[in-house]
């Protein structure tokens, strides 16, 4: 289970740009650093960041080791119909992430 | 009648200039109030600060049973935002049966070991930072208040010679920094007046939480000083001293740092 923190409106107006905030805990670990015994600890990062609307995408992003931990994503997104966002994290060794948010708008 | 009326708008302005003279009587700044913009609104948004991520871990570990004992915190304490509120306000603390103070972390893993037969968490241990993250949020926005405890004197004396202690390379002292040059400036960057209000904080620096320890150790591999073992009780002593220097000042936990 992992640890997830959502910042999105409960109610927007139809056609309005709202803005969703999503913040994950993870090591986003580069792949490049040596451990405590000297060799490179393997790569461990979220590779893809997807957000769906009533199932159709409105914002992907892939992510790089260069990003820091606990990585903070915002974007706007526009209010068209009621329904709930889908928040989709995955990444390296299986990371699998989901968190709904449901949205109504008037 | 004029007379009056400037009588009482005299002793309205004595009162206010007075009022004023108390509020900037206590001077001491969190380094909350040294940091940008950008940093504050991070920290005081809720889902935007790190640091509520081990809250919310903290939260369910304090409901997990662990150990030997199959016991969660929430057996013995309840509803955290209860019996936790205003703990962290007055750590360290001695514990009952014991002659020597401990930290927050050091008293979860006694209970680790005494209530829940569980082995202790290591120092700077995720699970143990989160515990004691979600236990010091309890006390978020109140105010820093150091028990009145006579066996504590001693530890705390140690703690302010240790404060005014110079050491390392650099042959410097706590003191040199955050109390004779806190506000100007060390690279470009503010010096702090080193008031423990958020800890344990979540330091961009570190991409991770991190207690009051990690950050001493900091401070000492800064002045090029050899760092005290991580279970020394040099760090309890000078968290004592930095408590009761900083008595009075809010709690931010889980504040953010640079």
């Amino acid at each position: 289970m992992s640890n997830i923190l959502v910042n999105a409106p409960k109610t927007a107006k139809r056609g309005a740009a709202i803005e969703i905030k999503a913040l994950i805990m993870h090591p986003m670990e580069t792949g490049f650093r040596p451990g405590p015994n000297g060799r490179i600890i393997p790569r461990n990062i979220i590779e893809r960041f997807t957000a769906t609307w009533n199932g159709a995408e409105i914002f992907t992003m892939d992510m790089s080791p260069a990003i820091a931990a606990n990585p903070f994503v915002s974007f706007f997104a526009e209010a068209k119909e009621s329904g709930t966002v889908v928040l989709r994290w995955t990444g390296d060794e299986g990371f699998a992430a989901e968190q709904r948010v449901d949205i109504a708008v008037e | 009648m004029t007379a009056r009326l400037l009588v009482i708008g005299l002793a309205l302005v004595f009162a206010a200039s007075y009022a004023a003279a108390q509020v900037g009587a206590d001077k001491r700044r969190s380094g909350y109030q040294d940091m940008g913009e950008a940093l504050q609104k991070m920290q005081d948004d809720d889902t935007a600060n790190p640091g509520m991520l081990f809250v919310q871990l903290g939260g369910q570990l304090w409901n997990r049973a662990v150990g030997a004992a199959d016991k969660s915190c929430a057996d013995c304490h309840g509803d955290a935002a209860v019996s936790m509120k205003g703990v962290a306000a007055r750590y360290p603390a001695i514990p009952q049966g014991s002659d020597r103070p401990v930290d927050l972390e050091g008293r979860i893993n006694l209970c680790r070991t005494e209530h829940q037969k569980a082995e202790p968490l290591p120092p700077e241990n995720r699970d143990l930072l989160a515990l004691a993250v979600y236990v010091a949020h309890q006390s978020r926005d109140l105010q820093i208040a150091p028990p009145y405890d006579p066996r504590l004197d001693a530890f705390r004396r140690e703690g302010a010679e240790i404060y005014r202690l110079r050491q390392g390379q650099l042959n410097l002292s706590c003191a040199i920094c955050h109390d004779d040059n806190a506000g100007k400036k060390l690279a470009g960057i503010v010096i702090p007046e080193a008031h423990p209000t958020g800890y344990p904080i979540y330091r961009l620096e570190w991409q991770a939480l991190g207690s009051l320890k990690r950050r001493l150790r900091n401070c000492l591999v800064g002045i090029r000083a050899e760092a005290w073992p991580l279970d020394a009780p040099e760090y309890v002593a000078l968290e004592l001293y930095l408590m009761q220097r900083a008595r009075g000042l809010k709690l931010e936990t889980p504040a953010v740092r640079p």
